[in-house]
C-alpha cells in the first residue's frame, strides 16, 4: 500500500511546492444575427448558443512539471453540428535547464500576423465555432524543445489527426453544398493515424524574433470535393492530402512600428505554390490627450497561385490545394485600446481584393463588466460586387453580428 | 604660475560648455548611482502583488499578479509578470527585458491564442493595467535612463532626506521630470513626484512600510494618485522572495508561453 504512493511522491516530486493549482475557466451565452434573409433551405437568420471552457492547472515540483486541462463544450440549438464538445489541452509539461518536454492534448501557435496565419500549421480549425479558423481543436502530440541561450529547437510528433468541423446543413455561414464529415478521406493510406511531424527553430535578438519550421503530414485545410450521394442530392467531402510547408515568421520592433512577416512554401500532389503576408503595426500611445492607444494595421496577402486561389471553378488539375480568398488583397486595420479599468478595446479591419473582386470587413470589440464577467462583440461581412465564382460568393449574404458574455471563475 | 592660469582658463571654459554638468548634477548622479549599488547583488526575487485601483467616486477594483525579476549582471533587470485576477485575464503574461540605454523589449502572452506577442517599445508611457501606474514607473529603473540634479536635503516626516530631480533619456517617456525624495539613511525613494509633459503636477508616487530582506530594502506598500484625475492605485507587495536560484530560463519566451 505504501510503495504506489511512495513512487507517486518520487513522480510528483515536491507536491508540496504545488502553486495555482486549480479550475478556471468561462461559461457564455451567445447570439448571432445575420443581417440578410438566409440562401439556403434550413437556415435560419438568429442563432443562440451557449458555451463552457472548464480548465485546470497544476504545477510542481518547483515548477518543473505542469498539468494542464482545457475543455469546451457549446449548446446549438439549431445547428447540430456547432453544438460539439472538445478537449482542448490535456498536457504534461516537464521542464528542464536546455530542454522542455511537453505531451498530450494541445494547442500551438505560431504566426506573427493579423489577416491571416499562414505559417500555422499544428493545429486543425474547429471551424464550426467561427468561420475565421482561429478556434482551434486540441492536437495529440509529442513535443521536445531543446533550448540554447535565446534560440529554441521544437520538435513535434503527432500521432493522431483532426478532421475539421464544418457547419451543418441549417448552419451559417456555409457553403452552397452541405458537408458530409463522415464521408472525409485521405492521401495516406493511414490516414488519420499517420503520423505527421514538425520542427521549428525560433530565435529572439535584439528587436528581432524569427522562426524557421517545416511540417511534412496530412494538412489540415482539406479540399472540398462534391459528391453525388443520390439522385439530385450533392454533398461536399473533405479530401486531406499530404503537405510539405516550409514556413517562415519574423518581426522587428522599431520604436513604435512592428515590422511582421510570414511566408510559406507548400507542396502538395506534385505541385507548390507560395503565399505571404508582410506588414507592420504602428501604435500611438495616449491619443486625444487620454491614455488610449491606436494601432495602425497594414498587411500585403499574396498567394503565387494567382486568381486561381479563389476560385471554386477550377479544372480537377489545378485544384491541388485548398482555396484561399486572400492571394492579392490588403489589410487596412486599426486597433483602439482605451487601457481603462474595463480592458476595453476595438479592432476594426477591411481587406479589399486589390483585384476589384469585393472586401471584408470586421469589428472586434470587447469589455469587462465588473470583475468576472466581460462582453464581446463581432461584426463582420462582404460588401462590393464579389464574382459567382469566388470562393466567397456563397457566402456573400451571410453578414452578421455576433455578441456574447461570458461570466469567468 | 603659467600652467594653474591655463587650468584655471580651461576650468572656466568647461564651465560655459553646454555638456558640463555643475556640481548640483554631479551630486545627483552620485546619489542614483549609491542607491543603485546598495540594490545591487540580490539576483532574482519573486513576490506576489494585489493592485487595487480606485476612481474618484471610491468604487474600487482589484487585480492581482505575480511578479518574477532577474537582475543581469552588465544590463536591466528581466521579469516575467504573470496576471491572476481579473478571472478574464487570468493566465496572461508578460515578459520585459529592460535595457540601460537601448529600447525596453517586451513580449505578451495571450494564453487564449496561445500566442506569444511582441509588443512595440514607445508604449511606456501608457497605463499598466488600467492603473494610475505607467509601464515605465514598473519596470527597472536604472541610472542610465535618467540624467539628474540634486535640489536640496530636508526633513520627510522623521527621516532625512536628499531631494533630487531626474530627467527621462527617452524622448517617449510621458513625463518631463521626476523630483525625487530619498532617505539618507538607506537610500530608499520614499516619494515621487511626477511631471507630465505640459510640465504640471501629475501623481504622486509614496512609498511605505519598507522591509529588509538581507541588505535589500523593499517597500510593501506603494501607493500612486493621480492630481489630474482623481484616481488612485495601491499597490502591495507580498511574499517577497530573494535568491530562489532563478536563471535566464526563467525568463525566454519557454517560460511565457507556459506560465499560468
Amino acid at each position: 500500500m505504501r510503495l504506489p504512493i511512495l513512487v507517486a511522491a518520487a513522480l510528483l516530486g515536491n507536491a508540496t511546492a504545488v502553486h495555482a493549482a486549480g479550475w478556471s475557466g468561462r461559461i457564455g451565452l451567445e447570439h448571432q444575427h445575420f443581417w440578410n434573409d438566409p440562401q439556403y433551405a434550413g437556415q435560419y437568420s438568429d442563432y443562440a448558443s451557449a458555451f463552457i471552457e472548464p480548465k485546470y492547472n497544476a504545477e510542481w515540483d518547483n515548477a518543473k512539471q505542469q498539468f494542464n486541462f482545457s475543455g469546451f463544450a457549446r449548446l446549438d440549438p439549431r445547428d447540430e453540428n456547432r453544438q460539439h464538445a472538445d478537449i482542448r489541452e490535456l498536457e504534461y509539461l516537464l521542464i528542464g535547464d536546455r530542454y522542455e518536454l511537453r505531451a498530450g492534448i494541445r494547442k500551438v501557435f505560431w504566426g506573427v500576423t493579423e489577416a491571416q496565419h499562414l505559417v500555422d500549421v499544428i493545429n486543425q480549425s474547429d471551424l464550426v465555432e467561427n468561420p475565421d479558423g482561429e478556434t482551434k481543436l486540441g492536437q495529440p502530440m509529442l513535443n521536445l524543445a531543446l533550448i540554447h541561450g535565446s534560440g529554441t529547437l521544437d520538435f513535434f510528433v503527432m500521432p493522431s489527426f483532426r478532421e475539421r468541423t464544418f457547419p451543418g446543413t441549417a448552419g451559417r455561414p456555409r457553403t452552397r453544398l452541405v458537408v458530409d464529415e463522415d464521408q472525409a478521406s485521405y492521401e495516406a493510406d493511414k490516414k488519420n493515424r499517420h503520423v505527421d511531424a514538425a520542427v521549428r527553430w525560433s530565435m529572439s535578438a535584439k528587436g528581432f524574433d524569427v522562426g524557421l519550421s517545416y511540417f511534412y503530414g496530412t494538412g489540415r485545410n482539406p479540399r472540398l470535393l462534391p459528391r453525388l450521394v443520390a439522385p439530385g442530392v450533392t454533398v461536399l467531402v473533405p479530401r486531406y492530402d499530404l503537405l510539405h510547408q516550409f514556413g517562415v515568421d519574423a518581426t522587428y520592433v522599431d520604436g513604435p512600428v512592428l515590422w511582421k512577416l510570414e511566408a510559406v512554401a507548400r507542396e502538395a500532389l506534385g505541385t507548390r505554390y507560395y503565399a505571404s503576408s508582410a506588414g507592420f503595426e504602428y501604435t500611438v500611445s495616449g491619443v486625444f490627450d487620454s491614455v488610449a492607444d491606436i494601432g495602425l494595421l497594414s498587411e500585403y496577402l499574396y498567394d503565387s497561385r494567382g486568381r486561381v486561389a479563389t476560385r471554386t471553378d477550377i479544372t480537377p488539375s489545378e485544384f491541388t490545394a485548398p482555396p484561399s480568398h486572400l492571394q492579392n488583397d490588403l489589410l487596412l486595420g486599426m486597433r483602439l485600446g482605451f487601457n481603462d479599468v474595463q480592458s476595453s478595446q476595438i479592432l476594426v479591419g477591411v481587406i479589399p481584393d486589390l483585384d476589384g473582386r469585393g472586401l471584408t470587413y470586421s469589428i472586434e470589440a470587447e469589455r469587462r463588466l465588473g470583475e468576472t464577467w466581460k462582453v464581446n462583440l463581432e461584426w463582420r461581412g462582404y460588401a462590393g460586387s464579389i464574382p459567382a465564382n469566388d470562393v466567397l460568393y456563397a457566402t456573400r449574404n451571410d453578414d452578421y453580428l455576433k455578441l456574447w458574455l461570458s461570466w469567468y471563475f | 604660475m603659467h600652467k594653474s592660469f591655463s587650468l584655471l582658463a580651461l576650468a572656466a571654459l568647461l564651465a560655459c560648455h553646454p555638456a558640463y554638468a555643475g556640481p548640483a548634477e554631479d551630486k545627483g548622479l552620485a546619489i542614483a548611482k549609491e542607491a543603485s549599488s546598495r540594490d545591487s547583488g540580490w539576483g532574482d526575487s519573486s513576490a506576489n502583488l494585489a493592485m487595487l485601483l480606485k476612481n474618484k467616486q471610491g468604487e474600487q477594483s482589484r487585480r492581482d499578479m505575480r511578479a518574477k525579476t532577474l537582475e543581469m549582471p552588465a544590463d536591466g533587470d528581466k521579469s516575467l509578470m504573470i496576471f491572476d485576477t481579473p478571472a478574464d485575464v487570468k493566465g496572461t503574461a508578460l515578459l520585459s527585458f529592460s535595457h540601460k540605454t537601448a529600447d525596453d523589449e517586451q513580449w505578451l502572452y495571450l494564453p487564449a491564442l496561445k500566442r506569444v506577442k511582441r509588443i512595440a517599445s514607445d508604449n511606456k508611457a501608457g497605463p499598466f493595467m488600467g492603473s494610475e501606474f505607467a509601464y515605465e514607473d514598473i519596470t527597472s529603473q536604472e541610472v542610465e535612463k535618467y540624467t539628474y540634479k540634486w535640489l536640496r536635503d530636508e526633513k520627510l516626516g522623521s527621516q532625512d532626506v536628499f531631494v533630487f530631480e531626474r530627467f527621462p533619456v527617452d524622448a517617449s517617456s510621458g513625463y518631463t521630470r521626476q523630483v525625487v525624495w530619498m532617505d539618507k539613511s538607506a537610500y530608499r525613494i520614499q516619494k515621487i513626484d511626477y511631471y507630465d509633459r505640459k510640465q504640471a503636477l501629475l501623481k504622486t508616487l509614496t512609498f511605505k512600510d519598507y522591509k529588509a530582506y538581507g541588505k535589500f530594502w523593499r517597500a510593501s506598500d506603494m501607493a500612486m494618485t493621480n492630481h489630474q484625475t482623481g484616481k488612485s492605485t495601491q499597490l502591495v507587495w507580498k511574499a517577497y522572495t530573494f535568491g530562489a536560484g532563478l536563471s535566464a530560463r526563467d525568463f525566454d519566451q519557454n517560460a511565457l508561453a507556459r506560465a499560468r
